[in-house]
């Protein structure tokens, strides 16, 4: 149990969460308080102690069923569980399975029994019958074999394509239109799709579970949980955000924006006093019989940031671009105005979008379909769209403005114009470039973001929400 | 160290006692908090139990709840002790010839000049008691220091008094809506959960159990809604107090089966932002 309990500590650590000394122990301690064969208890026991950031139970829930699975109850199957008569068909089925050694050969069932077995297990939502058909469904699709070097995925792909769940949908879908006395409105039908893709997903994760499980067994848990290792939703690159990434990271930014808005309020507010407030000192002293014992000082108001957000928003760079925007309208009260402008080769302000509606995602959706920014052939053109820019809106510019500039700076080896940068940074407050890609990249290729960089106030590596964050900060 | 609770399972069924239905997580962090005597940190979206928990708790245990609301600006005079200097200046004037200085310096700071904050009295109480901590996250970074000590060692140190040492060890209930993180000291000295939004099953349940006389149909059809409008990109999502009021509205209408129209009707029960509304709308409105 020491063994690996140090094995699951070490993989969290390298899977980035921050475990201490003190809490180690207290895992081992709270863990001698649960009986072992209580799984949930003993994860819940463990994640209490040991993860104390609710963005990072995922990554805890990977590593703790790599480490843990195959100690779970359910992992041998029970008689007893279910009286119900499928079950135990199923049962008998999966024995015999097993004794002919894995490898799919059941033939006693035909995959048509089977769909309907599963049909049947998801129309009642049954969870045992679940779990048992997704078992069955891993023996006899993925095809798995010991020493195999290729990845989950493969094994995922291979089982749902054989299954067809698209199709099951629909199919339950009809079987519960059949099975309700009047017709379903609009609002049912809806309800139950939801109802059926939720039990659908619950399978396919069952699916998933279940070949790790395999994967596990036959790899051995280090190897296993380090080729399952993600990055913690703040460290996820934006450039290469998958679109589930992407979809997390959409939650933690409202969170965060309100954090963000947070502290930076209770900042303000708590900086260096004003000038004396001669008014509410005479008005207190009248308690000190008109001494004025209790000077008074009027609470600063420190002047809003007036923002230009100029951002790229080329296939490349899109993801990076609409998150910025994103955050900065979540945080419009932090500044006094914002104006965005978009850019691909041609340029064009976006500000009206934000302004109309209250959704920030709908004004984004507008931005990606209708604003205007292609000039000849939609490959990234930064020097005409900062001319563009600077003709059209440079008298705008003034020092109260800090101008954000976003992009790569992968110019396609166009005229860099370098010089626009140069007269914004002369009248503005302060000009600042974010780029998305790792610094190692920064100039190479058609990169030249040590051009443009020269002249601003600083470029900063903006390539997850952790460093975003962390520049939002300093820009107010 | 402490064994109020027999097992997980023991404190999941008297939780349900109180109506109040806990998770497995839940139940596993609750049981543990009391077994290592630790505090337990409660984090998640707003309405969704956090309180309501520390107070089950407390009913199930039979215990005395004593609750500390967090704010900005709270301070040690608040949270813990304070001198009660009216009387101090009262007992000074009272034997102004008589008492030397010593003793009256050593009476004033005695105990009987001292006013308890919540934290103190949930130290030196007697007889069971539960601290809630509510929505700690509200005061300051600096201001969460003054928790750190009560909460590892369960003791207070008055400069004048010495060390007071709780006579019992209370269970300990800290909430936070994460508007910030906190420090990594008072987490560390925390057991963690995180309640989330239930699931369907946990949530109809929800529903039967605390709204009287609702039909097993018509939570069923409240939960499923719910969850398909949670799915939505909303500004705030409907929490599980908001699902509760919404359910009652409906029984009071007198709805037993909700349609697409009604639900429109009463959204604004469930959803406090005009744009989340409509977009709800155009989501229940939209069929398939």
């Amino acid at each position: 149990m020491l063994d690996l309990m140090a094995g699951f500590v070490a993989e969290l650590r390298s899977a980035g969460l921050p475990v201490s000394l003190t809490e180690n122990l207290d895992a081992m301690e709270a863990i001698r308080q649960i009986p072992i064969e209580d799984r949930d208890a003993f994860k819940y026991a463990l994640g209490a102690t040991l993860v104390k950031n609710s963005a990072h139970w995922k990554s805890f829930e990977t590593v703790f069923e790599v480490y843990f699975s195959l100690r779970g109850p359910e992992y041998s199957i029970k008689d007893e569980d279910s009286p119900d008569e499928f079950w135990r068909e199923m049962q008998d089925q999966m024995r015999q399975g097993e004794g002919k050694g894995g490898g799919g050969a059941m033939d006693s069932l035909t995959q048509e029994e089977m769909m309907n077995l599963l049909m049947r297990a998801l129309m009642n939502g049954d969870q045992a019958m679940m779990r048992a058909m997704a078992r069955q469904a891993v023996q006899r699709f993925a095809g798995m074999e010991p020493g195999r070097p290729v990845g989950g995925t493969y094994y995922l792909y291979r089982t749902l394509r054989n299954l067809d769940l698209e199709n099951m949908l629909n199919k339950l879908q009809d079987a519960q239109r059949e099975t309700a006395t009047e017709p379903l409105t609009d609002l049912e039908e809806r309800l139950n799709k939801d109802e059926i893709e939720s039990r659908i997903e619950k399978f396919k994760q069952e699916i998933e579970a279940e070949i790790r499980r395999k994967l596990v067994a036959d790899r051995g848990a280090e190897a296993m949980a380090k080729t399952l290792r993600k990055p913690l939703p703040e460290d996820v690159e934006f450039m290469h955000a998958s679109r589930d990434e992407m979809a997390n990271l959409k939650k933690a930014l409202y969170p965060l924006t309100r954090k963000i808005a947070a502290r930076l309020t209770r900042k303000r507010r708590k900086g260096r006093k004003g000038p004396l407030d001669f008014r509410s000192t005479v008005r207190h002293s009248l308690a000190y019989g008109g001494v004025p014992a209790e000077p008074k000082f009027r609470s600063p108001r420190p002047s809003k940031p007036e923002l230009m957000v100029v951002a790229d928003i080329s296939g490349s760079v899109a993801a990076f671009a609409r998150f910025t925007l994103m955050l900065v309208y979540a945080l419009q009260g932090q500044f006094s105005k914002v104006r965005s402008f978009v850019f691909i080769d041609g340029l064009d302000e976006v500000t009206e979008y934000f302004k109309s509606t209250e959704d920030i995602a709908e004004a984004i959706q507008r931005v990606n379909t209708e604003a205007d920014v292609v000039w000849v052939d939609g490959h990234s053109d930064y020097g005409h769209a900062f001319e563009v820019f600077w003709e059209k809106y440079g008298r705008d510019v003034n020092a109260k403005t800090t101008v954000l500039l976003l992009g790569d700076a992968r110019n396609n080896y166009h005229a860099a114009q370098s010089w626009v940068v140069k007269e914004i940074k002369k009248s503005a407050k302060n000009v600042y470039w974010l780029n998305p890609e790792p610094r190692s990249y920064w100039n190479t290729g058609d990169s030249i973001v040590g051009e443009y960089g020269n002249h601003t106030d600083g470029v900063y590596e903006c390539r997850n929400l952790r460093q975003l964050e962390a520049f939002v900060e300093k820009l107010v | 160290m402490g064994n109020r609770f027999e097992s997980v399972q023991a404190v999941r069924d008297g939780l349900k006692e109180v109506n109040y239905l806990a998770d497995d997580g839940i139940a596993s962090v609750a049981f543990l908090a009391d077994r290592l005597g630790k505090p337990v940190l409660i984090e998640g979206p707003a309405g969704t139990g956090k309180t309501q928990l520390a107070k089950s708790i407390t009913e199930l245990t039979g215990a005395r709840l004593i609750r500390l609301q967090c704010y900005e600006g709270l301070d040690e005079s608040k949270a813990l002790y304070e001198w009660n200097y009216k009387k101090q200046l009262l007992r000074i004037q009272a034997d102004k010839k008589t008492d030397s200085w010593n003793d009256v310096h050593d009476d004033i700071f005695s105990e009987e000049f001292l006013l308890t904050r919540p934290l103190l009295e949930a130290i030196r109480s007697e007889d069971p008691v539960v601290l809630l901590i509510d929505e700690v996250d509200r005061v300051e970074m600096e201001t969460e220091a003054l928790l750190l000590e009560i909460l590892s060692e369960y003791q207070v140190s008055i400069p004048e008094l010495g060390t007071i040492t709780a006579k019992q060890i209370p269970l300990v209930f800290l909430t936070s809506n994460n508007t910030r993180e906190l420090s990594e000291a008072l987490k560390r000295r925390c057991l963690y959960l995180h309640v989330d939004y239930p699931d369907l099953e946990r949530e109809k349940l929800i529903v039967l159990t605390k709204v009287e006389g609702i039909t097993e149909h018509l939570a069923d059809q409240i939960a499923r809604i719910v969850r398909n409008i949670r799915q939505l990109d909303l500004k705030k999502s409907p929490s599980v107090s908001e699902t509760l009021d919404w359910a009652r509205t409906l029984m009071l209408l007198g709805i037993e089966h909700i349609d697409a129209e009604q639900a429109k009707e009463t959204l604004h029960i469930l959803l406090k932002y005009q744009t989340d509304i409509a977009k709800a709308v155009k989501e229940l409105s939209s069929g398939k």
